[in-house]
């Protein structure tokens, strides 16, 4: 009776085991079923007019989204305009100069807007700028971008610089060099890679976002030659032809997803790349 | 910007050893991080503000009645919001089902089963799922995930569980249901990596005593780790609840869009961000204009409120294991 207890117990544990191993497939089938269906079904559109020419009006076939890619550049160096210099001078206050009650302030509201629906960023930059300002603009779009990119780097900023040794500083105000120069100099120097890491990051994460560009960019079909006009990116344009009734727009979605997804994924393995031992908070 | 004088003047570093140190510059370089800083809470002030004044109107004039009515009408500018609450919340509570198991299971898989070879490749392939930008995954729900559950498990679901009356009516697979596996699909990486850290957490002393007494694995995980780390699990499922709530494209794609509440869930439906989405190239087309922007601004708000209070508890909790938190999360 207890022999049979004891193997009863042995086999059940290696039951919910296997249960355990087979969730784990199951989590990460996803991933492996949305790449495949986006290298099947996006490699065979892609051609060189998807990188060079504009798209066709609604039923034509071929065309491309050469605009949207680079309206999604362009915003992207509007948002990091933004985000970067708050993000990372923020952080730089965090670590050096911020007293204990501001820092657990600054880094519950990082959080929470960390937290924030992507959605509400587009509506609350449509009643600020949009509205009553730019109207539908790439400044707009670059903006609701760049405010959700300085949470992220506020917090990686903060932590990366928290690493560095204390006697790195120690040794400088010895030197007699003023606080500010050994920030810029050598604290920050010392955490570069890792602050670059967090920025790459936070662009790759804001760089597939398609929420916030609904109420901002509004996006067209030609040239963007002035940021105070509507302009196109490339998951916005995703989403209008992913949801399109034609067949050949919905082909080249799929062309656009793999290249968006190809790009997020090269900054995010990259990053660990780049960081491999080095940032053990990030890499993992 | 006092030493930053002295050292242009005299050019040789041992004089700038020499000097002392620049108080001047050392207070504007500390005002503008801590202006830097201050933006942080700005700009938390400012989209509560901004969502707060905007949805002004749309309160004094439907007051709480906003929340029991489902009528959304632009034309008589009437609205209420009920419909997309009750998508909101039905959605994202059963995607948290649906993710919640599988999430845990995977996270126990990586902390207590793994061998070394296999750990550290899932991660990395959890954390690329994250990456993956919500509208691929919404093109991919679309070409994909509907027609397959539109001609595999949902007419079987239909035949066996019409009983249930969750499961009713002709369906084209866009509907509540797939917005709630697309939603599990989205939320898993997160669960997964915070109860991993939650089950990292616990001491290892904790196993080491239930193994000594003589239990499996499987006895040592539930008895020792997983009732150990229970607030902490429950922070998991509470912060990734927040961003089931959260999620507009993806959701937006595959929920139908539809401004009806049904008892069925392969129905279409609507949700908070799905509704505000939508209207992004309508709110101009109407005589309601004011009011009817007024009303999203109120979604929004509310929105911004369910997914505030639901992270403040997941951090609490999750807070209260002394598991350590990532800035991604």
């Amino acid at each position: 009776m207890n022999r049979w207890y004891h193997h009863w117990r042995k086999i059940k544990s290696s039951g919910v085991s296997a249960l355990c191993l087979i969730c784990a497939v199951v989590v990460i089938a996803p991933l492996a079923f949305v790449l495949f269906d986006c290298l099947k079904k996006g490699a065979s559109s892609l051609d060189l007019a998807f990188f060079t020419q504009l798209p066709n009006p609604p039923g034509e076939s071929g065309g491309g989204m050469a605009n949207a890619i680079l309206g999604s550049l362009t915003l992207l160096g509007l948002a990091g305009l933004i985000g970067i210099p708050v993000g990372v001078l923020g952080g730089i206050h965090l670590s050096e100069f911020g007293s204990p009650r501001m820092n657990w302030a600054v880094r519950f509201a990082a959080d929470i807007l960390n937290g924030t629906p992507s959605i509400v960023w587009g509506i609350v930059v449509y009643a600020l700028v949009v509205l009553p300002i730019t109207g539908y603009s790439a400044y707009a779009a670059g903006l609701a971008l760049g405010f959700m990119m300085i949470p992220l780097i506020i917090r990686t900023t903060e932590e990366m610089l928290v690493l560095v040794p204390n006697s790195y500083r120690e040794a400088a105000f010895a030197l007699g060099i003023p606080h500010w120069r050994i920030v810029l100099n050598i604290v920050l120097k010392t955490a570069g890679k890792g602050i670059i890491t967090g920025i790459l990051l936070a662009a790759a994460r804001v760089a597939g976002e398609t929420a916030p560009l609904l109420f901002t960019a509004l996006g067209n079909d030609s040239w963007s030659h002035n940021l105070s006009q509507p302009i196109e990116a490339l998951p916005h344009k995703i989403f209008i032809y992913a949801t399109s009734p034609y067949g050949d727009w919905v082909r080249q979605a799929w062309a656009g997803a793999l290249v968006l997804i190809l790009f997020v994924l090269a900054l995010n393995i990259g990053v660990r790349l780049m960081t491999r031992g080095s940032a053990p908070h990030l890499a993992r | 910007m006092n030493s930053a004088a002295v050292s242009g003047k005299n050019g040789s570093s041992a004089r700038i050893a020499l000097a002392p140190p620049g108080k001047a510059g050392d207070k504007v370089f500390r005002l503008l991080t801590w202006l830097m800083a201050m933006m942080v809470l700005v700009l938390l002030a400012l989209v509560g503000w901004t969502l707060c004044k905007g949805s002004a109107p749309s309160m004094t004039k439907f007051g709480w009645h906003f929340f029991n009515r489902s009528n959304w009408d632009p034309v008589s500018g009437d609205f209420g919001a009920l419909t997309f609450i009750y998508g909101t919340f039905i959605s994202s509570f059963i995607g948290l089902l649906i993710a919640l198991p599988l999430s845990l299971a995977t996270a126990v898989y990586l902390t207590e089963l793994a061998p070394g070879w296999v750990r550290q490749p899932a991660i990395s392939m959890i954390e690329m799922l994250a990456a993956i930008p919500s509208v691929v995954i919404g093109l991919w729900g679309i070409v994909v995930l509907v027609p397959w559950l539109r001609d595999g498990p949902y007419p079987l679901l239909l035949k066996h569980f019409a009983f249930l009356r969750i499961f009713g009516g002709p369906t084209t697979g866009f509907c509540i249901f797939t917005a709630a596996v697309i939603i599990a699909i989205m939320i898993l990486p997160i669960i997964t990596s915070i109860s991993r850290e939650v089950l990292r957490a616990v001491p290892d002393s904790q196993r080491e005593a239930a193994f000594a007494l003589g239990a499996t694995r499987w006895e040592v995980t539930r008895l020792a780790v997983l009732r150990y780390s229970t607030r902490g699990i429950f922070g998991a499922a509470m912060l990734g609840l927040g961003r089931a709530l959260g999620e507009t494209m993806a959701v937006t794609m595959v929920i139908g869009n539809a401004d009806v509440i049904s008892t069925s869930l392969l129905s279409p439906g609507n949700t908070l961000a799905s509704k505000i989405a939508n209207e992004y190239a309508e709110t101009s087309a109407f005589s309601n204009k004011g009011i009817n922007l007024s009303a999203l601004f109120e979604l929004g708000l509310m929105l911004l409120l369910v997914t505030v209070v639901t992270n403040i508890l997941a951090r609490l909790l999750i807070g209260a294991m002394g598991a350590r938190q990532t800035a991604a999360t």
